[in-house]
């Protein structure tokens, strides 16, 4: 007990207390099973009993604060504050959530699978509920309002099985969510407007303006989807599907309150804007007589209470709305008179239907006898809920009156809709013990079976205590003049058993009578017919907008999303032909500096590649088509030459060469129609690819003569050399100025390399990687082996290719390692490199088959790629190690005898890495399209269960 | 920056046909389409740096102008991007169609005419 704010500087360490125990609650009630729910009730107790200790603090207008750094440049942080209004949910929230957890321990049967989660939600939804009454900065509210509406989800959906409480628990989570978003708005609106987002500095000066006027009704919205008021209201009863004590403390006590908490809080400073009265009033009163005729025709006692809970927090709504200092005490003493006695009434009906199996009252009959402390009970807390004294109901009942009354005109509407209200109430609460303990004429007395007083102690506890209070309302009296007066000047002795002959108490008699007249009246009209029957679900509207919003979506999704390939590749390319094609011709320029030919070689060249183009399109034989497609890539390879891009040129015949393998590698597994298309080309086709042509041919126009700054390349030369210890600009920009953008790529070509192993090696029937056979299936052997390779196991040998590989392989990897270093300063570097080694190995796989490659490169590609990929993080790690930014290279230079000066810029080791990767790409492509298709191509044919012999079968089974 | 009338045409019509054949059903010819048109960019960038001469220092220029390094680097790249994508969509390709044995693309079908299709092969 240090420091003006005592012990609440310990809130945010009890807030985290929270999330960590629901984090080990699973834990612990595996270890002791539903006990565990009963050991979980100590943290929500110590809350009470830690509350109370600085109940003292909060009087007259107090408060204790404590603040936490969190996000500054959101202007978020963790502003806790507890004054008069926050002790009053504290108290509700931590007591109430003790005596559900106590009670909980009971009402799950032992060994229930969901304890577990139910207990972290719990736990965890208490937490979240205090954090939002605590919380004294807007976007906290905000975030912890969200984070009780997910755990109400999941406390809901509590029986996953079920189809219909999934359905609940999303409908719920969707209406505070869609509300939450909407107050989201508000809240940025107001902190914004107000400049901070502080909520006690914006209530002790409320800003004003249509601003403010917007923001306070935006947030009015989100708290009225909270607390279930009209045209919200269908969720809630929706949401019992929860278990009946998850249903008691979140829809009862707390969560359902959170929107009754927004407007005490907002009222003082905000209930003189022109909205508030209206709207809240409005919706409160409709939602108070909504709520009680509907509660009236429920057979289901729980969503009997339901109902009656939507009728009490439109009650709530109504007074708050109302706004004057005495109605927002009324209201307030209403919430804790609501927690006295709808949450007992939750246990009592928890008690009935764990006891005899059903919450159906048309089926149970003579509970008053077989259940008398039950009946008992739940007849308090229906008299307290009726506001009958002496119960609290009724004090907070009068206070209620009288502060309406105390309201001006408004006030003397809602005084009237208040009566009518309760004394639908009462007929309700009249219905509610005759539904469940009368003994029906007609229905067989119910047998219930013994029930634990770990759930009725909690009952009784709340109801003795609603005994105390409405014995000695006056206990409330400073507490909820605490908070009331921050709004104005009261009335005293609002809270009292005994006002005297005035018209609070001439109304509530009122409602008793009318209410009783109700009661029997409907009794009468029953005997006569039948009992009373639910209407349909709520909620109609908003599962038809459900309903709307996806099949919008579907309709949408398969009108543009037509699974067609050429249609979506189709729009694309219009898109790419239709917008900057006009921008183009809007943009009106023209091309300039454009001669007719560049070198006179080009012409021929050019012309060779559109003739290899136009080809191409109408081959029908795929091999043919494809060697077409790398004789266009070799010429274009050419023209790099004479355009002065020799990296280009010599990276372009090395990747030319090895698409052209792997194509041939997978046209070999294919039919040679493999380009017949049963769709004939059409003429829309056509017009798209002439379209989309003509724009690039006048782009590749227009674009050079638009380049009229200086190319920032032309200061490369100098820094290349002097920094980058490099004369190929090229391929410094590659592995130095560039660097990431290459680190970049080579992670794509790893992933590529990955895809293709994984659609290849589908379906690993061995582990074994192929380097020599153990067993040989292929029935043709050579009848030799061979002398010049390591193994000899191909069946059609070429003697020529044998020697030409035997001879050139060493000599091409060692050329790769010289392209590799001398491409700093010559055409080279890691990319050419790496493909050379990849194209010595597909010689040798050529020449030699599967085994051939496994011997030739005895490692597994990936750890290749994996090591490369590790060596060009590490020298862009070194970059920052060795104090400059990622990726820098640094020179290095010695003289060495006999070799004389050399050079070594660590960017080469960036290369290196790069040309690991490189081989790595490539060997995983020879392995898996040619080695494991080999090895596939014979599997399959003695393997019924290839895909190809699959269907096979079954084309024999229907001959069959 | 010069370029000419020539190249542009060859970009356009590489560009043209690529596009031709992409909107093909046929997955082989989309990966050939995807070739040319991606030879047909790579041009296009080529021909926007413009100059003749290699960007290696010590080069003679002979008085031609010098080529634009940069261009040529985000060529390169796209050149071995090309080859990954390449051969993984020919890996695509073979897997298509060791499972339909039809080396055409059919329509995707919508969920529920999915089901009636396994319906169907159910009833077989």
């Amino acid at each position: 007990m240090s420091g003006p704010d005592g012990i609440f500087v310990l809130a945010p360490a009890l807030l985290a207390a929270y999330f960590l125990v629901a984090l080990i609650s699973p834990a612990i009630c595996k270890a002791l099973n539903r006990n565990g729910l009963i050991a979980l009730a100590l943290l929500p107790g110590a809350t009470t009993v830690w509350a109370l200790a600085q109940l003292p603090a909060v009087l007259d207008g107090g408060s204790r604060s404590t603040t936490m750094q969190w996000v500054p440049s959101l202007s978020l942080s963790i502003d806790l504050r507890l004054d008069a209004l926050a002790m009053i949910m504290t108290l509700v929230i931590a007591g109430v959530g003790t005596l559900v957890l106590l009670y909980s321990g009971r009402y799950f049967p032992d060994g229930d699978e969901g304890l577990g989660r139910y207990s972290g939600a719990l736990i965890a939804f208490a937490g979240a509920m205090l954090g939002l009454v605590w919380a004294d900065n807007l976007i906290l509210l905000v975030i912890f309002w969200e984070l009780t509406g997910i755990l109400s989800y999941l406390l809901i959906a509590h029986r996953t099985g079920k189809r219909s409480s999934r359905m609940a628990a999303s409908q719920a989570l969707m209406v505070t969510t869609a509300g939450g978003l909407v107050m989201l708005v508000g809240v940025v609106m107001l902190g914004v407007t107000a400049g901070t987002f502080t909520i006690s500095e914006i209530i002790a000066n409320p800003p004003s303006g249509p601003m403010i006027t917007t923001a306070i009704v935006l947030m009015i919205v989100g708290g009225i989807s909270k607390s279930a008021i009209i045209p919200f209201q269908f969720w809630l009863p929706g949401a019992m599907a929860a278990p009946t004590p998850a249903s008691a403390f979140l829809h009862a006590a707390t969560m359902v309150k959170a929107g009754i908490y927004l407007f005490a809080r907002l009222a003082p400073a905000f209930a003189v804007l022109p909205a508030w009265q209206p709207l809240l009033m409005t919706l409160g009163g409709a939602t108070m007589l909504y709520g009680g005729v509907i509660a009236l025709r429920q057979r289901d006692l729980k969503l009997l209470l339901a109902y009656g809970t939507v009728s009490q927090l439109g009650l709530m709504t109504l007074l708050l709305g109302c706004g004057n200092p005495d109605a927002l005490l009324g209201g307030m003493a209403m919430l804790i008179a609501h927690a006295t006695f709808k949450a007992p009434l939750f246990f009592a009906v928890g008690v009935i239907d764990t006891s005899t199996g059903t919450r159906d009252f048309t089926k149970l009959s003579g509970l008053g006898k077989s259940l008398p402390v039950v009946a008992v009970m739940a007849t308090l807390a229906a008299i307290s809920m009726a506001g009958i004294p002496p119960m609290i109901g009724f004090a907070a009942k009068e206070a209620g009156y009288a502060g309406l009354l105390d309201g001006g005109t408004a006030g003397v509407i809602g005084t009237a809709v208040m009566a009518l209200g309760s004394a639908l109430t009462v007929a309700y609460s009249a219905r509610f013990l005759w539904g469940a303990f009368a003994t029906k004429p007609g229905v067989a007395t119910t047998k219930p079976t013994a029930s634990s007083a770990w759930m009725t102690g909690p009952t009784m506890f709340l109801v003795v205590l609603g005994l105390v209070l409405g014995i000695v309302p006056s206990l409330l009296e400073p507490l909820l003049q605490s908070y009331a007066q921050t709004a104005g000047p009261t009335h005293e002795g609002a809270m009292a058993l005994w006002h005297g002959l005035e018209l609070p108490l001439a109304l509530s008699a009122a409602g008793w009578a009318v209410g009783a007249g109700i009661f029997y009246a409907q009794l009468a009209r029953e005997r006569r017919t039948e009992i009373a029957r639910p209407g349909g679900e709520p909620g109609a509207v908003y599962r038809a907008t459900a309903r709307g919003v996806d099949e919008i979506a579907d309709s949408v999704t398969s009108a543009t999303q037509r699974g067609s390939l050429p249609v979506s590749l189709g729009a694309i390319l219009l898109v790419l032909v239709a917008f900057p094609g006009l921008m183009l011709i809007r943009a009106n320029t023209s091309p300039k500096d454009v001669t007719l030919l560049g070198e006179p070689a080009q012409l021929v060249l050019s012309l060779v590649i559109l003739g290899i183009a136009a080809a191409t399109v109408r081959v029908k034989r795929g091999l043919t088509a494809v060697l077409m497609v790398g004789g266009a890539g070799y010429a274009i390879a050419v023209l790099f030459i004479l355009r002065g891009a020799p990296d280009l040129a010599l990276t372009q015949i090395l990747v030319e060469t090895v698409t052209l393998i792997a194509a041939l590698l997978v046209l070999t597994r294919l039919p040679d129609d493999a380009l017949y298309s049963t769709h004939k080309g059409n003429g829309f086709r056509a017009a798209i690819a002439v379209a989309a042509g003509a724009l690039m041919t006048a782009l590749a126009l227009i674009i050079p003569g638009t380049r009229t700054a200086t190319p920032v390349s032309a200061d490369l030369a100098g820094p290349a050399v002097e920094f980058a210890g490099g004369r190929n600009i090229v391929n410094v920009i590659l592995v130095d100025v560039r660097a990431w953008d290459t680190y970049g790529e080579v992670t794509v070509l790893i992933a590529a390399a990955t895809g293709v192993a994984s659609l290849i090696f589908l379906v690993r029937r061995t582990g074994r990687a192929p380097s020599k056979p153990t067993v040989v299936t292929n029935p043709v052997r050579p009848r030799q082996p061979s002398p010049w390779l390591a193994t000899n196991w191909v069946p059609r040998r070429s003697l020529l290719l044998e020697v030409v590989t035997r001879m050139i392989f060493h000599i091409i990897v060692v050329f790769s390692v010289y392209v590799l270093f001398v491409g700093h300063d010559e055409p080279g570097g890691g990319f050419a490199a790496g493909l050379i080694v990849g194209l010595a190995l597909a010689l040798r796989y050529i020449a030699g088959g599967a085994y051939e490659l496994g011997e030739a490169a005895p490692v597994d590609p990936g750890i290749l790629m994996g090591v490369g990929l590790f060596i060009s993080s590490a020298t862009a790690v070194y970059g920052v190690v060795a104090g400059g930014a990622a990726l820098q290279s640094t020179i290095l230079k010695a003289t060495v005898p006999l070799l004389g000066d050399l050079k070594f810029v660590t960017s080469t080791i960036f290369d290196i890495g790069v040309y690991l990767i490189v081989i790595g790409l490539v060997l995983d492509v020879l392995r898996s399209m040619g080695a494991e298709l080999d090895r596939q191509g014979v599997v399959d044919r003695f393997d019924l269960d290839a895909p190809g012999n699959r269907a096979a079968r079954r084309d024999r089974q229907v001959s069959r | 920056m010069t370029t000419d009338l020539v190249l542009a045409i060859t970009i356009g019509g590489l560009f043209a046909c690529g596009v031709y054949l992409m909107l093909s059903r046929n997955l082989i010819r989309v990966i050939l389409g995807f070739l040319l048109a991606g030879h047909g960019v790579n041009l296009m960038l080529l021909s926007v740096g413009g100059g003749f001469v290699p960007p290696i220092v010590g080069e003679p220029a002979n008085g031609q102008e010098v080529a634009d390094p940069i261009p040529q680097a985000l060529i390169l790249t796209s050149i071995v991007i090309t080859l990954a994508v390449a051969t993984f969509l020919f890996a695509m390709a073979y897997r298509n169609y060791i499972l339909t044995r039809d080396p055409e693309l059919d329509d995707e079908l919508e969920p529920d005419e999915v089901a009636d299709a396994e319906l169907g092969a159910g009833e077989e």
